[in-house]
Parts: structure tokens; sequence; C-alpha cells
């Protein structure tokens, strides 16, 4: 498979109306991807996250998104996301669809979309208001009796990760907090996975795993992509950057022009 | 020594984590607490961040439950599928910390919004692990500032429900629940019995054997004072 520019990998995968995944649990979040869509100005996207943290602030922000699925939409230690708020407060810039899950069920719809199943299952969403306000159902265990949930399997269209590296051939190795990467990629009919680096060899790491480069729609080299999440062992997270994002998030004019300045500006890599 | 009413919360929650047992962490005020304990009265605790890190020992606090500090120090790191499957609802997590904007007198918490589901006022968060924490571990903890806005008699959404809280841990006082409701425990020291009253939402029941919190020691001030968050100077 070869090594392919972000831009036109992103051009290839994601189109309007698509429902697309970017993981990554606070590790290797590809926020360079997350600004690539938002340059090539992508519009009604179903934007499935367990934690829709700044990436998706800016993607919404944007006006790329129609549909969030979700678990957890906060600034990790910091607070609100504000334009996410903005949008499911105020309709601003577009309003905004919620489908809400708990981390476990977000987590079981990916494993059953990485292993061809319709839904996953698991003991969870019992009683609370959440299950009237989400796609979830109950099903009785054909062995014991017991009652559990089903949660419908994510198949995003698109999914997008970071990893640490990738050889010429384009298998991919990534290390430290795996997240639901894996289950990502392998639940969705297309993915991108953006890397720090090619190497000559996928030396082995305590822990690491390998998507095999036949998994993969696309490898695209993005240097420092996932920051201000952080590569295990290449750098790490800015927290500043999180703390400051809240006062930029915070008005949609601040908002715009950070944007205009630091994401719309620079000519993709 | 003075301290300030967030230390008085730390330390009290952290002397309820007995040596050993398995925290599932968040961050922030639980963070500090169950790496407090761990500090002090409980070496051999085990703190299990929901990014998947089991064991971890950070030797300044996380930011975000992700961060590579946690992974660095533990002893195993897990996908997420893996930790809400094989860890929490495995039934291998003694103790779950929670927080939330609202509780009410069952202990069930709101994380999810304030006002209408459909138009709401304040969109928070969400519940994240929470549904499930509060019913995949042996015993919930909650640490929350108690206030009218926050102790309130109705809840506006229920994100996780209240049966296994066994004690809420305030910048007041401590509650556990009696005969089914939380009723008021303790009262950190200088604090007075209507000041728990004047910042529940609901009429507040206190127990008849209510005891005034231990003040920290010097030791818990020093341990905890030397715990730094990443990146702050």
């Amino acid at each position: 498979m070869p090594i392919v520019p972000l831009s036109d990998a992103i051009r290839e995968a994601v189109g309007d109306g698509d429902t697309v995944a970017l993981e990554g649990f606070t590790h290797l979040i590809p926020h360079a991807a997350g600004r690539e869509i938002i340059r090539q100005g992508r519009r009604d996207l179903t934007l499935i996250r367990m934690t829709p943290d700044v990436v998706y602030d800016q993607m919404i922000g944007m006006g790329c998104a129609r549909k969030l699925v979700f678990s957890w939409g906060g600034n990790p230690g910091v607070g609100s996301l504000h334009r996410l708020r903005d949008a499911v407060e105020h309709g601003w810039p577009a309003p905004l669809e919620l489908e809400e899950h708990s981390h476990a069920g977000m987590a079981a719809a990916y494993a059953a979309g990485a292993a061809n199943l319709p839904f996953g299952v698991l003991r969870g969403y019992r009683g609370g208001d959440l299950p009237a306000r989400t796609r979830v159902a109950t099903i009785t265990c054909p062995f014991t009796g017991e009652d559990l949930a089903a949660v419908p399997a994510h198949r995003p269209d698109v999914g997008i990760v970071h990893a640490q590296r990738a050889d010429q051939e384009g298998n991919v190795q990534l290390w430290g907090i795996l997240g639901v990467q894996k289950e990502t990629v392998l639940a969705s009919r297309r993915s991108v996975v953006t890397v720090e680096e090619i190497v000559d060899e996928l030396t082995p790491v305590p822990g690491a795993i390998v998507l095999p480069a036949w998994t993969i729609g696309a490898v695209c080299v993005a240097p420092r992509g996932a920051h201000p999440s952080y590569a295990h062992g290449y750098y790490d997270r800015d927290n500043e950057f999180y703390r400051a994002w809240d006062a930029i998030s915070r008005d949609r004019e601040a908002f715009g022009a950070w944007m205009g300045e630091n994401v719309l500006a620079p000519v993709p890599v | 020594m003075s301290y300030t009413a967030d230390e008085m919360m730390a330390i009290e929650s952290a002397r309820r984590i007995g040596d050993g047992t398995v925290c599932f962490v968040g961050i922030g005020l639980p963070s500090l607490a169950a790496n407090l304990a761990r500090r002090t009265h409980a070496p051999n605790s085990v703190l299990v961040y929901e990014s998947g890190t089991i064991g971890s020992k950070p030797h300044e606090l996380p930011l975000s439950i992700g961060d590579s500090e946690l992974a660095e120090t533990a002893d195993a790191v897990v996908s997420v599928p893996e930790m809400f499957a094989y860890w929490l609802q495995g039934g291998r997590i003694d103790v779950g910390f929670l927080g939330a904007a609202q509780i009410d007198r069952h202990g069930n918490l709101n994380s999810t919004v304030i006002g209408e589901y459909d138009h709401p006022s304040v969109r928070l968060p969400g519940g994240g692990g929470a549904p499930e924490i509060a019913l995949g571990v042996a015993d919930v903890f909650v640490m929350l500032r108690q206030s009218p806005r926050t102790f309130v008699d109705e809840l506006d959404f229920t994100t996780s429900l209240g049966e296994r809280v066994r004690v809420v841990v305030t910048d007041l006082g401590v509650l556990e629940p009696r005969d089914g409701e939380l009723t008021l425990t303790q009262l950190h020291p200088g604090v007075e019995p209507e000041h728990a009253h004047d910042a529940t939402g609901w009429e507040l029941r206190v127990a008849d054997d209510l005891r005034e919190s231990d003040p920290p020691t010097a030791a818990e001030l020093s341990a905890l004072r030397s715990l730094r968050t990443k990146g702050e100077t």
C-alpha cells in the first residue's frame, strides 16, 4: 500500500454526509487529519468518538458535523467544550443531533463492528434516563435468562487514527494507551492512518500492536499529527494548549480567528 | 496547620481507601485522593484509569486520564474495550470514584444536562464511564462540593444509579446511606450543622452518632501538597 499525502487520503476517503470516527483515547488523537477535514470543507458528517475533545470541538465549530455519537464530551481536566455546547444549546453554527452512550457501550459497539457482528452486548445501561434517549435494547441471555444491554455495532464509513510509525509497506505500529484505535480501523469500511514517521523496520516495543498494511486504506506521514494530544515516545501532551483552548473556544469570534490563523491559512503538507 | 476545604475532602476520601484496594479513578479530586492514599497508608492500593492503565504510580498528578505518565508507570496497559469488559464488568474493581453536577438523596447522579435533555440550559460532558462504574464496582465513593445547586431534591437527568454509593465526601462533611437515604454522619472541623443543611436541597437527615472528622495530620497535608498536577508551575 502506498504512503500518500494526507490531503489526498482525506479527499479520497471522506465525503459529505459520511459517518466518520476519529479515535484516540487522550493519546494519539488524529488532530492533523481533523484539521485536513476542516480545510476540505466537509459537511453533514456524523461524527463518532468516545471522547469528542478539542478535535471535534474544532470540527463542530467549523460546521462539519450534523450528528455526534459519543460518551463523554469535555475538555479533560479543564471543563466544557464550548463549541460543542454552543451547537447543542444554541444551534450554532448548525444544530447538532446527539446519540449519547456510556463508555462501556461505545467500546462494545466498536468491538462488535470489528467482529462483524450487528450488535455488542454488555451488562450496562440499567436504570437512569439514558436508555430512553439512545439506541440501546434489552436482550435476554438464551442460556441464563439474564437481561443484558445490546448496542448497535459501529460501522463507520471512515475510521481515522494516528500511530507512532509505519514501515515502507504501510504496516502500522502503535503503543502506549491504545484506546479503541484497532477496533475503529477494523470496524470501518475505509480507513486512514497518520503516523509520526516511516521507518525501515518495525522493531519490537513492549505492549505494541501492529495493524497489517492490508487492513488499512491509506497511510500518511504527519509529524506531530496528534498535537495537542501526544504520541508516546515522541512528544508529550500539550496540557498548556488544552488549558488555553478554554479561552480560545469560549467566544465565536475568537474561535473563528484562531481557526483562520492556525488551521485554514497554513498550506497542508 | 491551616488547610483548605478541598484538602480536607481529599484527605477524608483517601482515609477510606484500604491498603490493597483496587480503585477506578477519575481525574481531579478522585485522582488526588487515590494517589494520596497510595503515598500514605495504602501503598499497595491499585489505581486503575479508564484509559486502560492498571496499577499506575504517577509521580505527578495527570491532567487527563490518558497522560503518558499513567501508562509509563502502569503494571499493565489494556485497550478500552478490554478495560470495560474484562476489568470493570469482570468484577475486578473494588472502589469506583464518581463526581457529578447533581446528586439526590439516594446517591443517583447527573452528569448529563441541566434543564431539558432536548433543550438544555447547560450541556454537561455526559456520563462517560459512570453508568457502568456505578453498578460494576463493589463500592462507589462520591466526591462533591456541597451546595443547593448540586445537592438537589430532584435530578434534571439520572445518569447513574446510587445503589452502590457507600459514602459521599464533601467540603463540609460526610454523608452515608442510612435506611436508603444519604445521611450526614460527619462534619469537618469548624463546620456547623446549619451550614450543611443550607447547602443541601432536601431536608437533610443527620445521624444520631454524628461526629467531627479528624483534622488533617501534618503528614497527610505534606504528602498531599507534594502531589503536583503535571504542567502546573
